[in-house]
């Protein structure tokens, strides 16, 4: 798939700032007046600069509204629903918090609830896919999930919880990994099948429609990705994991920590751009690009 | 809504037979000249007359090569458009509203005034039937002619999908794929129509006649009989020069 730079930075950054607000919710930490402003500051802004950014891919931005309309079959429209019910839920919070001094705790748990919720919606818009194998599977949500939440540790400073929560990202990258590099042989779907000639003999694309090249092509059949896929990986790998756990581990104060999640961020970008590049959408079949 | 009937009254589609399709893409232009000028957004080119040109078309014809396990290779031209499948994975991903299937007659139609070109259903799509149009920014799909099949204005020849009247072959056919006694049902059973990537559960309306068996040249010459050796054991001279060749 073609790894859209908005669609990079809405997934990374929302995630990340849904995850702060998940914490900020349950009070995690329970902080007032200009301390409670700075954090939710960061957190609004993670949140809705990500979320700013994914519709600078739509064809026709001034039409999002109405995205919120379809929250009954479409993942997307689910996902703006909870965006929208999170950030209001928590900007109230977020008011009593600085302005009142007051924490509200169920609105908080509702809030963090909801944060959760809306990083749930936002990795089904991938997982429900299954024109491509490699993220129609139930580890596509948990890694959102728990990167959102380690992301969330981080930037509240609860160091033990961030190294553990690292840690199992980890372990589910490398799974994903491993399992997203068969998805597609195992889902069934070849040349035979998308062209149903494969019962006859060995298909080959002989020809394509056109000479030049087409939306389809620009948007799914994108495989600059896989030309440097290991080392990328490798390095999404040192930088959204192994770094910041090593950093974490030294006993240094909140410079350590923000230079923990400054790899981090780095890291997942990497990681996210990974995800979108080598993605096989089985359209592809039928250009023989598979 | 993006939910999806539970039944349509119709389940108009189109049969393509890929024995006869001969390659000549006469339908893709015939799509895109109808579709440019009709039913909503044109379909836009860029740099069309430079030397990096793309554009928006809604059918697309694709050439296999097929190699059986014996014989020569086979070459077939495989149009490809929306098969306006039962189970639209399109339809129900739409977060707008605007992709839908008409109840009446399974359509999968695109309201383009509600669509925010977020392309989402051309992710969910595994045949490439919608393409985003790059002037307009909504998504762009076959819509079966929905402005030529119920148009009046148009003489009865007229009332079927742009590439079926246009097609030299007669490789394409229209009709009502849920009514059994429909020709193009009937053509459907008595020649095997297939499903594009059943696995994907998506329920195709639209089929696929597989090419039939090719001819296979006789093994045997009916003049054969006439041509064998007459005699084995020859005797006389001729005996004698069959032998007497045979030692050279």
């Amino acid at each position: 798939m073609h790894p859209a730079h908005s669609i990079i930075i809405f997934t990374v950054t929302s995630g990340l700032g849904f995850g702060l607000l998940a914490f900020l919710g349950l009070g995690q930490p329970a902080v007032t007046g200009w301390s409670a402003f700075w954090y939710f500051a960061l957190a609004y802004g993670l949140s809705v600069g990500g979320l700013v950014s994914s519709t600078f891919h739509l064809g026709n931005p001034q039409r999002a509204w109405r995205a919120f309309s379809q929250w009954r079959s479409s993942w997307l429209s689910r996902e703006g629903v909870l965006a929208v019910a999170t950030l209001a839920i928590m900007g109230i919070y977020a008011f009593c918090a600085v302005f009142m001094g007051q924490t509200l705790t169920v609105l908080g748990i509702i809030g963090a609830i909801l944060a959760l919720c809306t990083v749930f919606a936002t990795s089904m818009i991938y997982a429900q896919m299954k024109t491509v194998p490699r993220w129609n599977h139930w580890s596509t949500p948990v890694l959102f999930m728990v990167l959102a939440v380690a992301g969330g540790a981080l930037l509240t400073a609860h160091v033990l919880l961030a190294v553990i929560l690292l840690a199992v990202a980890g372990f589910l990258q490398m799974f994903s990994w491993t399992r997203g590099d068969t998805a597609l042989a195992q889902s069934g779907s070849d040349i035979g099948t998308a062209t149903g000639l494969g019962v006859r003999g060995m298909v080959r694309a002989f020809e394509p429609p056109h000479t030049g090249n087409n939306y389809l092509l620009k948007e799914m059949v994108h495989k600059v990705g896989r030309k440097h896929a290991q080392k990328l990986r490798m390095l999404a790998f040192i930088l959204m994991v192994l770094v910041p756990v090593l950093l974490l581990l030294i006993p240094g104060g909140w410079v350590i920590v923000a230079l923990a999640f400054l790899v981090h961020l780095v890291g997942t970008l990497t990681q996210r751009w990974l995800f979108f590049a080598e993605a096989e959408h089985v359209v592809g079949l039928y250009y023989g690009k598979r | 809504m993006t939910t999806l009937p539970q039944t349509t009254g119709k389940k108009l589609g189109l049969v393509i037979d890929l024995d006869t399709c001969v390659g000549c893409h006469a339908c893709v232009v015939s799509c895109k000249g109808w579709n440019t000028e009709n039913y909503g957004a044109p379909l836009s080119d860029q740099d069309a007359y430079g030397s990096d040109p793309t554009g928006t078309f809604l059918n697309r014809v694709h050439s296999f090569e097929v190699q059986p396990e014996t014989g020569p290779a086979q070459l077939i031209h495989f149009p490809k458009s929306c098969l306006h499948c039962e189970d639209a994975p399109c339809v129900t991903v739409c977060p707008t509203g605007a992709s839908y299937k008409r109840q009446e007659d399974g359509i999968v139609l695109v309201n383009e005034d509600a669509c925010i070109g977020c392309g989402l259903c051309a992710w969910a799509c595994p045949y490439g039937a919608r393409e985003m149009d790059a002037a307009a920014g909504v998504m762009k799909k076959c819509t079966l002619c929905v402005d030529r099949i119920y148009n009046e204005n148009l003489p009865e020849d007229d009332r079927v999908p742009s590439c079926v009247r246009t097609c030299p072959a007669g490789a394409r056919h229209f009709g009502d794929l849920g009514d059994e006694n429909s020709d193009v049902s009937k053509l459907v059973a008595e020649r095997g129509g297939m499903d594009l990537m059943p696995e994907q559960g998506t329920k195709p309306v639209n089929k696929y006649l597989p090419p039939r068996p090719k001819d296979v040249e006789p093994e045997f010459d009916i003049l054969a009989p006439y041509l064998e050796p007459v005699a084995t054991d020859q005797k006389g001279f001729l005996g004698w020069l069959d032998k007497a060749l045979e030692k050279i």
